[in-house]
């Protein structure tokens, strides 16, 4: 048994070179075979690999996916996101338990079953969803589930299930990204033209960076070629991770012939040979069709060697899953786990167009503005530059999800006011929006006047409305949780200092604070914001700092008019004490103020 | 004018911090002349005769009966000071708090090595029921001035208690500043 | 060899640098002490505490590790980023379980020095309290994770100093902590007490056996001077 367990292993790091930049797929394939992690499993990735153990164990550690612990033969990932529990995920979890027979985080005594959390699985817009092993499913029902676990039990095949059916959702196309389009058009276009001349129409459509940061993609690409290296490298980042957006997904079945344009233009104008594509271990269900889709292209020619009889333009691209980490969506980050690391983000400078993947230049794109690059070879700066706003130019896609009567993706022009966009998808009551998710702001009603653009509320996409009765400091301590479980524990300010956030924030929603403790979270936000070393920390406290900004009779509502109160639980404290004893506490009223 | 009364009170700790207050030498007849101490183990005071102007606690709280004692000195002090690592920081009778209480009075009573024949765990009435943890002060009560160190120097609170009594800013040079 | 110079302020006053050099590098050769944590003078930075955090031209930059470019303009002595620090530096200590009165680092720890720097008196942010056993089953090293503040050095030290790996990080988020190149424990590796990384922890996470409390409190290096007091006395020099 263990020598075939370690000669399975040799196979798999044999079968990738040993080349130590491949490690998550050598993870994700002797995964797939184990299910999980033991130390015999790490010592032998090790020694296949020539790598200490200790950095086999780091990397897997990092990654939700992988395990150090057994699981069973079928993982359940219920999806627990904000979203999720608005649509019922605790009625969902306590069916599953029922009709499972462990708790959540256990696994049934055959090892057939494992019932566990996930964050945000891009499936908001039809929540409650999970992902069962890598099928997901959506639109749960506390009834469905026991035919669901009846039919893993019998070990049918999970993707034919009704729940199995996932809705595209695609509520609204525009001219960009979802009109139509015929492989190797853009392409086509812009071979006509000099990689300068790509860059430089590129850059006159006032194309900007659609992952949320909003960088000027004609500049990032002139910087990336303008770096002396023999190799530069193009990323397109699919590994959205912000709890309620799901566009990618929309994107990657809808229109990944696009995406792929784009990231040859990219190549083309930067000088690069090789492209990757990140795409995030939630949506490894649709890799057999991209991979597809890639054969295609290299079959017509739009990929591998002289595309499309261009002389020397060679570009190839490949797929790299991920593993569960929302970090991994910051792009620096990303390359490290590109490169077989832990998913930590970087100190830039260096940039990644200067030293990103392996150190060459690199530049790593959003999916969306990688579509949109293609359709700007294909209409022209001009025609794009008309769309949307002066600043904020095209279209951007929203996934809205929450109190909505048709959520989904649309694609609007830059510039709508949210008061048009909620019209738009059927949420006329909200009373509030988160902006750009949990990172993003909370908008109240009075700012619904405001645009989605670039100099407004700049968004990288996920819109979830809250409608009346909401509970929304409750959200929002849900939001603050979900970056305390993604933060990457690199730097202090973000991996303290969010568990410090949360805790303070119980005692005001828990109605234990006072106006001292208000001050004192505005002032640890402001601390994390200002010492994180990257943008997940430095967005980590907007949950709580911008519903105080903007709702701040929710906190007065529950603060306490008093001078102090103490983190101190008297009947918690002496319980234990107690009943060791067998006696009765003296009694706290008598002392309380 | 009265005299500024002052009233002092150990928790758990080893009565270090009291010795340093009695640490400052001749200035004790200094501050003999500016203030009247009531309650404190010094005068073996036990209970508040009047209301005072400075509480000062060493000590963690680890029981029920520390919580009453402190939240009576809260009621009973208008500027409320910790001194000494126990009270407000992690010290030593906090390393006890990442052992459930349960394990810890097993070792203590029952497991140990040093026991002989089996023993019980206290449960007389008259002992005060152990928290869960020992606890700093702040996590009780408000506490207005932190002055830390194992103990804190006889400089630091003879500083501390002038600034005090004198309506000064607490300052403390480097060397007074320690936290063992 | 010519060397590019360049000039940027800090802190209102003219700095000249040496083009390739980190804001933290041109500043300690100017006399000005940024107050740092995880960064070692015999290793590469890693950018983990955040302490060193400047402004440069308004914006947030790690000093450890942001070049000097010409004309930028630095701000370290601000009570803003002076508060910042002294939270940072707070969250060390409630992050993990400092019993500074017992432990064999107190007077040498850069942590407190760090708090005795930012003047903080006490954390008042409430304790984290984790739960960590200590690893003592190498004959010379030992490991208390209670006073680890997972800054990277022993894992810099090992890789880059020693050629070795013997540590490594484990984990994300709060659950974070350092892992060692064995199935088991530090006993399995081939650390020695000889190697770098042995002592380079700034607190006392990574100790070597039977030296703890040899120096007398009052002239251990933090009841003598200040941290950064070697730093600054350049200045003071001329």
């Amino acid at each position: 048994m263990s020598e075939d367990h370690a000669l399975f292993i040799k196979k798999v790091a044999e079968k990738y070179g040993r080349d130590p930049t491949r490690l998550m797929d050598i993870l994700l394939e002797v995964n797939a075979r184990y299910g999980w992690f033991s130390e015999e499993t790490i010592g032998h990735i090790g020694e296949a690999m020539d790598i200490p153990r200790v950095k086999i164990r780091d990397k897997i550690s990092f990654y939700t996916f992988f395990s150090q612990k057994p699981v069973g033969k079928t993982v359940i990932r219920l999806s627990n996101s904000v979203v999720e529990k608005m649509k019922g995920a605790a009625e969902v979890a306590r069916a599953f338990e029922d009709a499972v027979g462990v708790k959540f985080g256990e696994t049934t005594p055959d090892g057939a079953i494992t019932l566990t959390y996930a964050q945000c699985i891009g499936m908001s817009d039809q929540a409650p969803s999970a992902l069962i092993n890598h099928t997901p499913v959506g639109n749960l029902l506390p009834e469905d589930v026991g035919d669901i676990v009846e039919a893993i039990k019998n070990e049918e095949d999970i993707s034919q299930l009704p729940q199995a059916l996932i809705d595209v959702n695609l509520r609204r196309s525009g001219p960009v990204v979802f009109a139509p389009m015929d492989a190797g058009t853009a392409v086509r276009a812009a071979l006509k033209m000099t990689p300068e001349q790509v860059i430089d129409e590129i850059k006159k459509s006032n194309l900007r960076g659609r992952g949320g940061a909003g960088f000027p993609t004609g500049k990032k690409w002139e910087a990336c070629r303008n770096v002396k290296s023999d190799f530069r490298y193009i990323v397109c980042n699919a590994d959205e991770g912000e709890p309620g957006t799901f566009k990618d997904r929309v994107i990657m079945s809808e229109r990944a012939n696009l995406v792929f344009e784009g990231m040859t233009i990219a190549g083309y104008a930067v000088g690069a040979e090789y492209g990757i594509v990140y795409l995030r271990g939630e949506y490894e269900y649709m890799l057999e069709d991209l991979k597809r889709i890639l054969e295609e292209r290299r079959k017509k020619g739009l990929l591998g060697k002289n595309i499309l009889d261009k002389k020397d333009f060679n570009f190839a691209i490949r797929i790299q899953i991920g593993a569960g980490a929302y970090i991994c969506g910051e792009e620096s980050a990303l390359i490290e786990s590109l490169e077989g690391k832990r998913g930590a983000p970087r100190e830039r400078p260096p940039f990644p167009v200067e030293k990103g993947y392996m150190n060459r230049p690199t530049a790593v794109n959003n999916v969306e503005t990688l579509c949109a690059a293609a359709r700007i070879m294909e209409q022209g700066a001009d025609w794009f530059s008309t769309i949307g706003t002066e600043a904020s130019a095209g279209t951007k896609l929203l996934s809205v999800s929450g109190d909505c009567s048709r959520p989904g993706v649309y694609e609007i022009e830059y510039g709508i006011t949210v008061a048009r966009f909620l019209k738009m998808v059927g949420a006329e009551h909200a009373i509030a929006a988160k902006i750009g998710g949990p990172s993003g702001r909370l908008v109240a009603p009075n700012d619904f006047d405001r645009t989605i653009s670039f100099e407004d509320f700049s968004t990288g996409g996920s819109v979830i409305f809250f409608g009346p009765g909401r509970d929304l400091l409750t959200h929002m301590k849900q939001f603050t949780e979900f970056f305390v479980e993604e933060s990457c524990g690199w730097c202090t300010p973000c991996r303290v200092g969010t568990t410090l956030m949360l805790k303070e924030f119980d005692k005001i929603i828990e109605g234990r604070a006072t106006r001292t403790e208000i001050e004192n979270i505005k002032k640890l936000g402001q601390t994390i914001k200002t010492m994180s070393r990257c943008g997940l920390g430095q967005t980590a406290p907007n949950p709580i700092l911008t519903s105080m900004q903007n709702f701040p009779e929710l906190y007065e509502a529950v603060i306490k008019p008093v001078d102090y109160i103490g983190t101190f639980d008297f009947a918690k404290a002496v319980s234990a004490g107690a009943e060791i004893t067998g006696r009765k506490p003296h009694s706290d009223e008598e002392a309380n103020l | 004018m009265a005299k500024p009364l002052i009233a002092t009170q150990h928790l758990t700790s080893c009565f270090g911090c009291h010795m340093s207050i009695l640490d400052i030498d001749d200035r004790i007849l200094k501050l003999a002349k500016m203030v009247d101490f009531d309650r404190s183990p010094i005068n073996d005071i036990k209970e508040f005769t009047w209301p005072v102007d400075i509480g000062i606690i060493e000590g963690g709280v680890s029981n029920d009966e520390h919580v009453e004692i402190l939240k009576d000195f809260r009621k009973n002090c208008k500027v409320l000071i910790g001194i000494g690592s126990c009270a407000v920081a992690n010290s030593v009778p906090s390393m006890r708090n990442t052992v459930p209480l349960k394990e810890c009075l097993e070792e203590a009573y029952l497991n140990g090595p040093t026991i002989v024949d089996g023993g019980i765990i206290p449960n007389d009435e008259d002992i005060p029921i152990l928290l869960d943890k020992v606890y700093p002060l702040h996590e009780v009560v408000k506490i207005d001035y932190f002055l830390p160190g194992c103990p804190p120097s006889a400089d630091t609170i003879w500083n501390a208690l002038v600034a005090l009594l004198t309506g000064k800013e607490l300052e403390f040079p480097y060397e007074l500043i320690k936290y063992d | 060899m010519s060397q590019e110079t360049v000039t940027f302020t800090l802190d209102g006053v003219k700095v000249k640098a040496t083009k390739g050099q980190t804001i933290m590098e041109a500043a300690d050769a100017a006399g000005i002490y940024i107050p740092r944590l995880c960064w070692h003078k015999d290793l590469p930075s890693g950018g983990n505490c955040r302490i060193c955090t400047v402004m440069v031209n308004g914006r947030p930059a790690g000093s450890c590790l942001f070049p000097v470019e010409d004309g930028i303009v630095v701000e370290n002595n601000t009570k803003q980023l002076k508060d910042h620090r002294c939270q940072v530096v707070e969250m060390h200590f409630i992050e993990g379980n400092h019993y500074c009165p017992s432990c064999e680092a107190s007077g040498e720890c850069e942590l407190q020095a760090l708090g005795y720097y930012t003047q903080m008196l006490t954390p008042t942010s409430p304790y984290l309290r984790p739960k960590y056993e200590v690893d003592a089953s190498h004959p010379d090293v030992y490991i208390d994770r209670d006073r680890c503040i997972l800054c990277g050095r022993c894992i810099r030290a090992s890789e880059f100093l020693d050629g070795k790996c013997v540590f490594s990080f484990e984990g994300r988020g709060i659950h974070k902590r350092i892992s060692v190149n064995a199935e088991h424990n530090l006993g399995e590796t081939n650390m020695e007490a000889s190697d770098r990384a042995a002592t380079i922890c700034p607190t006392g996470a990574l100790m070597i056996k039977r030296t703890g409390y040899r120096i007398p409190v009052g002239k251990r290096r933090f009841d003598i001077h200040p941290i950064g007091w070697d730093i600054e006395k350049k200045k003071k020099s001329g």
